[in-house]
């Protein structure tokens, strides 16, 4: 296992067009084991983009990520899922007729093997094998503290359970790296304390969490790093204190012009 | 499922329900002769239907994936069985190999039918499965020349019977007192494979794999984030459904003695896709019931239409066949107005058509 301040996952050069639309132009970043890593920008920057591409989603037309040490190149999104990285989505995608529950078993599906033998014979091993699914994904709802609800279908869950469902679901393939686009979106601001709380949970037991978020201060909170985006270029990279006075940001979030002192008013 | 809930309740009373069960499904058959020898050949075929449809339900139901030519896997493994054990290439190869070569070969079938059309959805896989299955259809009709093949239109006759030994199970044996007749015999046979499929089909659903079949069908793109390579598990459920296709046409063409591509027309797929759709997608239990009824219910009609009328109006004012089509639209109608999910639905269904009803 290699300690914090090594490079987990890195980025360098990574294009992207759609049509005349340069989404991601050249963006190198790194981020490092042990640490919370945000990508912020206004709307429209590529931050969903660099998550797509990253995942496998779309394919990038230049440049390589590379990710543990190997490269991340051409692989389909189940593959880089099973290379560790999970996501959740900007749009909450959950299995929404299963419960919660069956959306986290099937996490769970990346990290282990019955097939359809398997699944006729119930053997032994596949009985041990669905029980540890059972038991691991119940153990993931209490982490993310919706064990209650396990049997309730995803769709019947409050929005912010929703979101940790879907954390819940990510984490449930074991991810080196987990990637959530805006989790706090649409929370109240006691859901999103409680949210950081989580973050900094997940962070203390090992995962790598990047985050795309919209609220500041959640971001300026809880990560290490930031990386920040517009028009698709990467603006400033670096502790979050630093990139927070950088004027390039300042700009590109309160328009070149204005002051932030009537910015703030 | 629910049985085997039952079972870890009431253990007592549901091994008494299964043997009632046992008992009433050996008895069926003597009950039927009773009747007529015509409604044991009719319920063996409805067995057939029972078999196609919960192979389809894999596809369909449990996958997603809409097919209109699964028909095309039934004529697959029938016609393995018939060239391999008939006098047409005058090979007589015992059923017990065959008919596990007809499951692969129809296995074959399904992955070559898959692998070209995974990325395709909705009505769109549903225009090229239907192809697919006048594809092969037209194949078996055109395949006697310049080599002959398959016959062409006139089919394939003569074929074995399944045979143990000297165990035939198109002669009349008496044992025990009881005559056996060919079709009796068949119908053992053909409610052994009918519970190892229910068995195959329920442990599927309730597995890993079936876990993620759900996913695929729920949400496709969330699944792949999650790890699940949906092009393998399409490519499985195909797989699956057009082998247990394949078997049924194996025992088709040993019940019938005789099969011409004529068997295998488009109306057939419809046929079993519709049993699957009126039972309740995805749920085993209603797809056999959906089966069920559309085997017998036309076949009570031939029976009674005539004589009824008769009886009425002292002539016959509308065909059997007439009716048959007008109470299957009827009943088509209804089933989308009033449960679209299904006689039988599945849970997750109910949930998915209740959604969409309320939005």
């Amino acid at each position: 296992m290699t300690g914090a301040g090594d490079a987990l996952l890195s980025g360098k050069g990574i294009n992207k067009r759609f049509g005349g639309v340069q989404a991601l132009s050249d963006v190198t970043f790194t981020i490092n084991h042990g640490e919370i890593y945000g990508l912020i920008g206004p709307n429209g920057a590529g931050k969903t983009s660099l998550f797509n591409v990253l995942t496998g989603i779309y394919t990038q037309d230049s440049g390589e990520f590379a990710f543990g040490g190997a490269p991340l190149a051409g692989l389909k999104p189940h593959e880089v899922a099973g290379r560790g990285i999970a996501r959740t989505f900007q749009n909450i995608r959950l299995f929404a007729n299963l419960s919660a529950l069956e959306n986290v078993m099937i996490g769970r599906h990346v990290r282990t093997r019955a097939g359809v033998w398997g699944a006729i014979s119930r053997n032994a091993r596949t009985r041990a094998e669905e029980k540890a699914i059972e038991k691991r994904s119940y153990e993931l709802l209490d982490y993310v503290g919706i064990a209650p609800r396990a049997n309730d279908l995803a769709r019947h869950l409050a929005y912010g359970d929703q979101r940790r469902l879907e954390i819940a679901r990510a984490l449930a393939t074991d991810p080196k790296l987990l990637a959530l686009d805006e989790p706090a979106a649409g929370m109240n601001a006691t859901e999103t304390t409680s949210l950081k709380r989580l973050f900094d949970d997940i962070r203390h037991d090992g995962t790598t969490i990047l985050l795309i978020e919209h609220d500041m201060k959640l971001v300026m909170s809880v990560c290490d790093r930031v990386l920040v985006l517009d028009y698709g270029k990467k603006i400033a990279e670096g502790p979050a204190a630093a990139v927070q006075k950088d004027p390039a940001v300042i700009a590109a979030y309160l328009g070149g012009e204005v002051t932030l002192q009537r910015a703030q008013a | 499922m629910e049985i085997l809930v039952d079972m870890k309740k009431h253990p007592a009373a549901a091994w008494i329900g299964l043997a009632l069960i046992a008992v009433a499904l050996a008895a069926l058959p003597f009950a039927l002769a009773a009747i007529g020898t015509a409604w044991v050949r009719i319920t063996n075929l409805a067995l057939l239907f029972v078999l196609l449809s919960l192979g389809l339900n894999i596809v369909v139901g449990f996958a997603g994936l809409l097919d209109l030519g699964y028909i095309a896997f039934y004529a697959v493994g029938a016609y393995t069985y018939a060239l391999l054990a008939s006098p047409h290439f005058n090979l007589h190869l015992p059923f017990w190999l065959i008919l596990p070569l007809g499951a692969a070969v129809a296995c074959l079938f399904g992955v070559l039918l898959g692998a070209p059309t995974l990325k395709l959805r909705g009505d769109y896989l549903a225009i090229v499965t239907l192809g697919f299955g006048e594809i092969v259809r037209i194949f078996m009709n055109n395949l006697s020349q310049p080599v002959n093949i398959t016959n062409g239109p006139q089919g394939i006759t003569l074929i074995d019977p399944f045979r143990i030994g000297d165990f035939n199970f198109a002669k009349t044996d008496v044992m025990l007192g009881l005559t056996f007749s060919g079709p009796v015999k068949y119908y053992y046979l053909l409610v052994l494979v009918l519970l190892a499929i229910i068995v195959i089909n329920l442990r599927l659903q309730d597995s890993r794999i079936g876990r993620a079949w759900e996913a695929i069908r729920e949400d496709e793109i969330a699944a792949r984030a999650m790890g699940l390579n949906t092009r393998n598990l399409k490519l499985l459920a195909f797989a699956m459904g057009a082998s247990f296709g394949g078997v049924s046409g194996g025992i088709f063409a040993a019940t019938q003695g005789f099969i011409s591509p004529e068997s295998f027309v488009l109306v057939e797929s419809v046929m079993v896709l519709s049993m699957v759709v009126l039972g309740g997608m995805g749920n085993i239990w209603g797809v056999i019931l959906g089966a069920l009824l559309l085997s017998f219910v036309p076949e009570v009609l031939r029976y009674t239409v005539e004589p009824v009328q008769r009886a009425l109006f002292g002539r016959m004012l509308i065909e059997p066949e007439v009716i048959r089509m007008l109470l299957f639209g009827l009943a088509l109608v209804l089933m989308m107005l009033f449960r679209p999910a299904g006689i039988l639905p599945s849970a997750v269904r109910k949930r998915e058509f209740a959604r969409k009803a309320a939005t």
